[in-house]
């Protein structure tokens, strides 16, 4: 064996960029399988390339870390040792004595299959945005905060001209400020988290001055572009008959439930609403990774119990774009030493574990901060639509629960279909699990994406071309 | 927390078998008890198809089971109605070949002498049944008493409607017995439940149960995968198979062995299923096992090709050694009763099993002979 | 008003012709198909299987599966993925979306 190691990164945000810059740089054969026709992710997500934006840091910030990261991306892509495939949709990794086959779908059409063979994978499959439900969410125009901001990162596109965004979490802000400077007029954000809370945990804030700064930044745009907000305030019901018209918002009490009376009525066209992150793990999952919470459970190299297989940045556990870029280079330069055959030294990387064990505190001491109201299950009526999919009400969850026995994630959705449709209760798990008052289990999808039956009726098979690989 | 509780029967499995002896015994006047260490439909029932078969049963005690219980399912399909998801939908048991066609017809012969509807399908008429089945297929057989219900409804509903008391979330630590070695209840992580009689309605995890008693039942896990599609319009209207499931039931093969049974639900999804791997309780994904199901439901239905796999999910039949469940009392513990061990079949002959149980509880004269079934027909001895 | 397009200083090359439901709208190269759809001001696209409610984007990643969408007659492509093409037929669609 002649060939140098090969490892296959997924995902091509902050944590997969870093870690295949990382070991790419170590001397290791790298393939970069990412869904975007353009690498960046969610957060460094860029407008598509026939859009020709000659600004499109305007839509950003840390543009110059991005700079750095594309730059040395296509340096490495340049050199040979980075293939970088765009437009995969990996749905399943297989190990097999040792080595890997990542199966994906050639999008956007996702019709095609192509695979990818590697001795070593860093799962860098990132987050999605958790939204919790309410009277109204299904319609037109209610979209998540995220992809409020994926449509005007990606796409340049916004659905109208007056928003409200609204929910809790740290995205909020850059949606809010975002929308705003792209012409939108933000009528209102609504956070439910009390700013005060912050102030608790100022030793967590204290190690992070440039987290301080960043709030401040925003603070500032939020005030030039006159945006109102209402902390402590929640949003009780979205209006509108075919699309939204209008949001009621209402104040808190201190148990996190709607003060009576307090309601108000904020007209407008776009409600862009998130409750924070939760990370992608299917991949992992089926490959048998353990999992710590809702994210994969890795060791101080970014390693999974998995042999083989590492996993960075939101797919751990959801701590922001610095942290996946310290976890996906900490990866990078743990598999890059083992597929060298070298014990991977961890002062090699002392710098980027500093940062990592820093933010993780910092995300630690934020989450119970950004905690959806405590009682939000309350605005939830019984017709409210929950599983958007199978259109399962929360009545129907409650009945389920109440009447017929079912006690955990997997037989509310037995009972009633909640979680089993397209989305396979990504979007509806969470909020059907705080319903049932029962603990939110892991999802267990075998299929990262749904998979063309004739696809999957041919995936794994042995060609005589991968006898040459 | 721990207060005892006196009833008549303690039925040890929130499953559909469990529900089926629970509607049942209570409908006999009994009092019972329903424990599970999860929640209702946790185990096998959760990860089943639904299926209600005789076309695939030779004749013998578990076609008898099957006739009987396809009647009761006809029943409770009547009274549960669309809650249960009941559809007497039939099935189509599809040839692949003149020879298996041959074979077909001649199994089918042994179940028509048995009292099965088996109707032989030319291949004009097949595409009528069927209308997008592969072309050129040489003919199948037709059963019209094939039919479906939504398994974790069904449980779920029954138990409803016995008026049982449900425990979940209670796990069975012990079998309590008299000086004399009769049952006398079980013990639970919740308390102890007084009872004469114990019925062992928990599936694959059976064995473990009757060995807190004392005694050996080789139930044994078999894995299986089914595969869920995207929501479709009803493109497949029958539960349709390829004739080689039949010789798969009865194979006594640890090898993977897959053959499709591909049908549409009223909720839309296409279910394709039953692959069989005697791995233990592997819960690791197959991807070798799920391609196979798509490889052989697209044969029969092309149009599949271009319709995706939304999810696959995988349970873990109980099976025995002679394929039979069973079912009836153990003479080796007086008061212990056992209702589990039906394979993949344990949805369709629940019902049939629940109402043989209610009588031996009751001491009727069963419906069926329960020699097959005995619960020590193997020799086990006490453990 | 400013807009995102401003904002980004994007000059994306001349504008092309798709249809909705075969009422001709407007697209430009390196649009998704969602990004076209609400530049024409519409926003919902779909009817669900179960109630008929009208639906477009919700995550606008690919997670959600709600913008699902018919285009050159291929049902439930995600819009929020799909680019615009030059003709494309882009067609709302009804319940499991193929043709029930």
């Amino acid at each position: 064996m002649t060939e140098r190691p090969h490892l296959a990164v997924i995902g091509a945000g902050p944590a997969g960029l870093a870690a295949t810059v990382a070991a790419a740089a170590r001397g290791v054969r790298v393939t970069l399988i990412d869904s975007a026709a353009e690498a960046g992710g969610q957060f460094y997500r860029q407008p598509a390339a026939a859009l020709r934006a000659r600004r499109p840091q305007a839509l950003h910030h840390q543009w110059r870390t991005w700079e750095r990261l594309r730059d040395a991306l296509a340096g490495q892509v340049e050199s040979g040792r980075v293939m970088h495939l765009t437009d995969h949709h990996a749905w399943l990794v297989e190990r097999q004595s040792g080595r890997f086959t990542v199966h994906a779908l050639l999008g956007p059409e996702q019709e095609e299959p192509a695979v990818v063979h590697a001795d070593a994978t860093v799962l860098a499959t990132g987050g999605y945005e958790k939204v919790l439900p309410f009277p109204g969410w299904t319609l037109p125009g209610v979209v998540t905060a995220g992809g409020a901001q994926a449509m005007l990162k990606g796409a340049l596109a916004v659905s109208g001209p007056t928003a409200v965004v609204a929910g809790t979490g740290p995205l909020l802000l850059p949606v809010a400020t975002g929308l705003a400077a792209a012409g939108v007029k933000v009528a209102a954000l609504v956070e439910s988290a009390d700013p005060r809370d912050f102030v608790r945990r100022t030793r967590a804030l204290a190690a992070q001055p440039g987290k301080v700064g960043e709030g401040a930044r925003y603070a500032a745009r939020l005030l030039r572009h006159r945006v109102r907000t209402l902390v402590r305030h929640t949003v009780v019901e979205a209006h509108g008959t075919g699309r939204i018209e209008a949001v009621t918002v209402a104040a808190l009490d201190g148990a996190g439930r709607v003060r009576p009376g307090t309601e108000r009525r904020i007209p407008c066209d776009t409600l862009a609403v998130g409750h924070g992150m939760l990370p992608h793990t299917d991949l992992a999952e089926t490959l048998g990774c353990r999992l710590d919470g809702p994210g994969v459970d890795v060791d101080g190299d970014q390693r999974t119990d998995v042999p083989g297989v590492w996993a960075a940045g939101e797919t751990t556990g959801i701590g922001g774009a610095a942290l996946a870029l310290a976890e996906g280079h900490i990866a990078g330069c743990s598999a890059a030493a083992r597929l060298n055959g070298a014990a991977p030294d961890p002062h090699a990387w002392a710098a980027a574990a500093k940062s990592r064990n820093g933010l993780r505190e910092f995300f630690a001491a934020l989450d119970p901060v950004y905690a959806p109201p405590a009682h939000w299950a309350e605005q939830v009526t019984d017709d409210t639509v929950v599983c958007r999919c199978e259109e399962v009400t929360g009545g129907a969850i409650r009945e389920a629960v109440a009447d017929l026995g079912a006690g955990d994630l997997r037989t509310v959705k037995l009972l009633t279909r909640a979680g089993m449709g397209w989305c396979q209760g990504r979007v509806c798990g969470p909020a059907v699990a705080g319903l049932a008052g029962c603990g939110e289990t892991p999802g267990r999808r075998p299929f990262a994406r749904p998979v063309p039956l004739g696809v999957l009726a041919r995936a794994g098979e042995p060609k005589p071309s991968d006898a040459a690989q | 927390m721990s207060k005892r509780l006196t009833c008549d029967v303690v039925v040890v499995g929130a499953g559909m078998a469990g529900a089926a002896c629970a509607l049942y015994a209570t409908r006999a006047g009994l009092d019972v008890t329903v424990v599970d260490r999860g929640p209702v439909a946790g185990g096998t029932t959760g990860a089943g198809e639904g299926n209600i078969l005789v076309s695939d049963k030779e004749p013998g005690p578990e076609l008898d089971l099957a006739l009987l219980s396809g009647r009761l399912w006809a029943e409770l399909g009547a009274e549960f109605g669309k809650s249960v998801e009941y559809e007497a939908k039939g099935g189509v048991v599809v040839a692949t070949s003149p020879s298996g066609l041959t074979a077909l017809e001649r199994f089918a012969d042994g179940q028509r002498a048995a009292g099965v509807t088996a109707q032989p399908v030319a291949p004009d008429a097949l595409y009528d049944l069927e209308p997008h089945l592969a072309p050129g297929l040489p003919g199948a057989v037709h059963y019209p008493q094939d039919s479906q219900v939504m398994p974790a409804l069904a449980a779920a509903h029954l138990l409803k409607a016995s008026g049982a008391r449900l425990r979940t979330g209670r796990t069975v630590t012990d079998i309590l017995r008299t000086p004399g070695g009769a049952v006398r209840g079980v013990r639970t992580d919740g308390g102890d439940l007084h009872a004469p009689a114990v019925v062992n309605a928990a599936g694959t995890w059976g064995a473990a149960l009757a060995a807190l008693a004392g005694v050996d039942l080789p139930v044994l896990p078999r894995r299986g995968f089914v595969l869920v599609t995207e929501p479709l319009p009803r493109m497949v209207h029958h539960k349709v198979y390829a004739a080689d499931y039949v010789a798969d039931v009865a194979s006594d093969s640890a090898a993977l062995q897959t053959s499709p049974v591909v049908e549409g639900t009223a909720a839309g999804p296409v279910l394709i299923g039953a692959s069989r791997e005697r791995v233990g309780f592997d819960r690791s994904f197959s991807l070798p096992a799920v391609r196979a199901l798509a490889a052989g439901a697209t044969r029969l239905f092309p149009f599949l090709e271009r319709v995706r796999a939304m999810r696959a999910y995988l349970g873990f039949r109980p099976y025995m050694p002679d394929h039979l469940p069973a079912i009836g009392p153990d003479p080796r513990v007086p008061g212990l009763h056992h209702a589990c061990g039906h394979e993949g079949a344990g949805i369709g002959l629940a019902t049939g099993t629940g109402q043989l149980i209610a009588q031996a509880l009751t001491e009727k004269a069963p419906d069926l002979d329960l020699t097959p079934f005995r619960p020590d027909r193997f020799g086990g001895q006490d453990v | 008003m400013r807009t995102p397009v401003d904002l980004a200083a994007a000059r994306p090359g001349p504008a092309f012709t798709v249809t909705l439901d075969g009422r001709e709208i407007e697209a430009f190269p390196g649009q998704t198909v969602a990004a076209a759809l609400w530049a024409a001001g519409v926003t919902s696209w779909r009817t669900t299987r179960v109630e008929g409610r009208p639906r477009g984007i919700f995550c606008g990643i690919g997670v959600c599966f709600d913008c699902l969408v018919t285009v050159n007659d291929r049902p439930n492509q995600r819009a929020c993925l799909v680019p615009a093409r030059p003709g494309d037929a882009i067609r709302t669609q009804d319940g499991t979306g193929h043709d029930d």
